[in-house]
């Protein structure tokens, strides 16, 4: 880094944008000292050093092979943990990201590594979480060639990432690198990919990390235009049955406290979606639990009944509106949206205000008139009432352990106080129901895509970035043997990843719904072999627990939890629980149906969604 | 504009990188919005092109259409063209044999009345071009029908707001 040299400070890869005004004279060139020369391989470590990155997942491979080398020679500086299958690459780094608030990095190589990571990025884009995957791609002059392990993943990816690049030239590598992380954690965060060509890490160029990140087209919105926070506050403050529902947009911003003060100020309900959990306080008096498909009686009817929802980040979801001509018909509707296409996308909204969760929700409370708290003695009644004939039951059985229970000792041993991630299906909704998670950050499951296979790499990621304290795994037999294989890099990190499989040897979602709506024709949801878990774990080098009664179900949680490392716990539960409440697809909040007090009978069929 | 699904043409300003067409016109496929014409070159800005679409639907579809396309990172600015507020025209050129005395005749008129060139003649025919409004050109190739249409091309139309309306259709649309 010795000599000096005069070098242009517009990241090469935005040069549309100094060119806007034609060559201008008074610009004056940015003297700054030339960075090392390296090859672009450690010019990837190192940028990826520059942007914090401390721990990333990937898979090596051909095409990436002369960057899996630096990343040897730097492995005092940067943390490279090798998942067992790319998938959990991405979904690991999905776990950390969301579970720190920092950018997830995976990587992997060329072709299968690279479409390996395909699920994970369609993933993160649905749950906005912010992602950077690199992968190597075959080298520049093969590309197009259907070389070996060539695919055209910038192609394929095009729709399931914010933004991906192809790097074609060394000297664009570090400020593609710079920008895609930039792309990936602001405005509403998702998954960015960088496509970096075999011969490019192997050219040589000074490394230059470029002071900031301008794109002339993407400026996203984060104060809310003050005319509409001020039309919200008057509407806000006019309305007695006024409901607050809150998404993932609250946990991507940070929003919880805002959150919190809005609502106790107004005296509003509050219900988080199933990406909100943990963004207001489960055990607060205001919380009405999650709504949806599969919410609280309460926090449905709450929103059939409303004469005003404020939806702070999140964006209408069609497991949250059910029929959509039905949704919330008595209500005028305000929506904080940092993404404008989300708002008017399913749901016409009144007052939509474009903005960050957490810039907005400040802006409506400084925009408060000074009144007492409002006492909605009417509508809390009502609600109130709601929450005492419908609570979130189940029957308890004796004999056979209900999966429900199996959460609710769980609550009451951990109190909501760790990580919990989950796959996905009924183990899922339960866990959203019964786990109280008391923090944004401690709840970690696939919203959007409905992944099964994202839980125990998951929870891998955030294991390795909260090393302290276990990190939860709910899980279900189908979904946990969709990334199995990651319980070998749990073991190898010695990461303290609790796994519950709630095991009914069924795909228990699939098999409600065809109970529910098939007439109980259960087609191929029956795991006619299962594996022993317990023994799949001891192999893996994990330790294995199993409960089968419900009496042995708190002390094999209590056990598991002990037990330091990595743990399965096999837990043996009713075959055919469903889970309840249930919004049947298609139908209204107010069709909400109850678990029945007699064994279920198919209600009339209905178009699935 | 309550007509249910109707016709609009939104003029895109884009970055001109690499693989930025095939994000909007994959943003139209994956997510079931129809195009019904396409037309991409390049602007004064160097490194900015332009693109000219025209695509159907409601006006939920719609809005939902420019939302999108806005939120795409290179995209700059999209103007959506409304009613009289711009100009709209496209080209076409045929090959068509109006043979006979009064087959020439029958074509010299039409472009008299058109503004339309004969580009080439032949012993077998013409060679002609027009440029006009969508609708022009397709009553143009309605009356050339009868006179033997051997091969036609037509271009996508290009759309440029009227300097009045502009502040107006940009003001709608900021990106």
């Amino acid at each position: 880094m010795s000599s000096v040299r005069v070098v242009s400070n517009a990241p090469s890869s935005a040069r549309g944008s100094d060119r806007t005004g034609g060559p201008k004279s008074s610009q004056r060139p940015v003297v700054e000292p030339v960075g090392e020369t390296m090859r672009g391989a450690r010019i990837v470590v190192e940028s990826l050093i520059k942007e914090g990155v401390d721990i990333l997942f990937g898979y090596p491979g051909g095409a990436i092979l002369h960057v899996y080398d630096e990343l040897h020679k730097c492995s005092d500086r940067i943390t490279h943990i090798l998942v067992r299958h790319e998938q959990g690459a991405a979904h690991a780094a999905e776990g950390y990201a969301r579970s720190t608030g920092k950018v997830g990095v995976c990587m992997a190589t060329s072709g299968p590594g690279a479409t390996n990571l395909v699920t994970g990025l369609a993933n993160a884009m649905m749950d906005s979480t912010p992602l950077v995957a690199i992968t190597g791609q075959v080298a520049t002059t093969s590309i197009g060639n259907d070389a070996f392990q060539e695919a055209d993943i910038v192609g394929i990816t095009r729709p399931c990432t914010k933004y991906n690049y192809l790097v074609k030239d060394v000297k664009d590598l570090a400020a593609t690198i710079k920008e895609a992380f930039y792309v990936a954690r602001s405005g509403r965060p998702g998954p960015v990919l960088v496509d970096i060509p075999k011969d490019i890490t192997a050219h040589e160029f000074p490394f230059v990390w470029p002071d900031s990140v301008d794109i002339p087209s993407y400026k996203p919105t984060m104060k809310g235009h003050p005319l509409q926070v001020k039309k919200a506050v008057d509407l806000i403050t006019k309305t007695e049955k006024a409901v607050l529902y809150i998404g993932g947009g609250v946990v991507n911003s940070g929003a919880a406290p805002e959150i919190l003060e809005l609502a106790e100020r107004l005296n509003l309900p509050v219900t988080p979606t199933l990406m909100g959990l943990g963004s207001f306080p489960p055990g607060h008096a205001q919380s009405l639990g999650m709504l949806g498909m599969h919410g609280t009686y309460t926090a449905n009817m709450a929103m059939a009944e409303a004469e005003l929802i404020i939806n702070i980040g999140a964006r209408f979801d069609d497991r949250v509106t059910g029929k959509v001509e039905l949704f919330a018909r008595k209500a005028k509707k305000i929506h904080v949206d940092i993404d404008p296409s989300s708002v008017n996308k399913s749901v016409k909204v009144d007052l939509p205000i474009v903005g960050d969760a957490k810039t907005v929700t400040r802006q409506l409370l400084d925009a408060l008139p000074p009144d007492p708290r409002p006492e909605r003695k009417e509508w809390w009644d009502r609600l109130r009432r709601w929450q005492k004939d419908f609570p979130l039951r189940f029957r308890d059985k004796a004999e056979v352990i209900m999966p429900q229970r199996v959460l609710t000792e769980l609550a009451d041993i951990t109190r909501g106080r760790y990580i919990c991630s989950t796959d996905v299906g009924q183990h899922q909704m339960w866990a959203a129901q019964y786990y109280p998670a008391d923090d944004p950050r401690k709840w970690l499951t696939s919203g959007g895509l409905g992944t099964m296979g994202f839980g125990l790499p998951a929870a891998m990621g955030a294991a390795m970035a909260h090393r302290a304290d276990p990190v939860l795994c709910i899980s279900g037999d189908g979904s946990f043997q969709m990334c199995i294989q990651e319980l070998a890099t749990c073991v190898h990190e010695g990461l303290n990843v609790k796994v519950i499989i709630l095991n009914n040897n069924f795909l228990g979602m699939v098999r409600q719904w065809q109970e529910l709506f098939y007439s109980r024709r259960y087609s191929e949801v029956g795991m006619k072999y299962f594996p022993d878990f317990v023994k799949i774990a001891e192999a893996y080098g994990a330790t294995g627990l199993r409960a089968e009664h419900p009496s042995e179900v708190r002390a094999v949680l209590e056990k598991g939890l002990a037990t330091p490392g990595t743990v399965v716990m096999d837990v043996i539960v009713s075959k055919e629980a469903n889970v309840y409440p249930m919004i049947p697809a298609g139908a209204a909040h107010y069709e909400i149906v109850m678990e029945p007090e007699e064994p279920a009978q198919a209600p009339e069929p209905r178009e699935l969604a | 504009m309550t007509e249910s699904s109707s016709r609009h043409v939104l003029s895109i300003l884009v970055e001109d990188r690499f693989g930025e067409l095939a994000r909007i016109v994959g943003l139209f496929a994956g997510r079931g919005f129809n195009i019904d014409s396409l037309a991409v070159n390049h602007t004064l800005e160097p490194g900015m092109s332009r693109v000219v679409l025209a695509t159907r639907g409601d006006d939920a579809v719609i809005e939902q259409i420019i939302k999108q396309v806005n939120k795409l990172l290179r995209v700059r600015k999209v103007n959506h063209m409304v009613g009289a507020q711009h100009f709209e025209r496209e080209h076409c050129v045929v090959n068509v044999r109006a043979a006979g005395p009064k087959g020439e005749e029958e074509l010299e008129r039409l472009l008299r009345l058109t503004g339309g060139h004969v580009l080439a003649h032949y012993t077998s025919g013409f060679t002609v071009e027009l440029t006009s409004t969508p609708d022009q050109i397709d009553s143009f190739l309605d009356r050339l029908r009868p006179l033997g249409i051997r091969d036609m091309v037509r271009s996508a139309p290009i759309a440029l707001a009227k300097p009045a309306a502009e502040g107006e259709a940009a003001a709608e649309s900021a990106a």
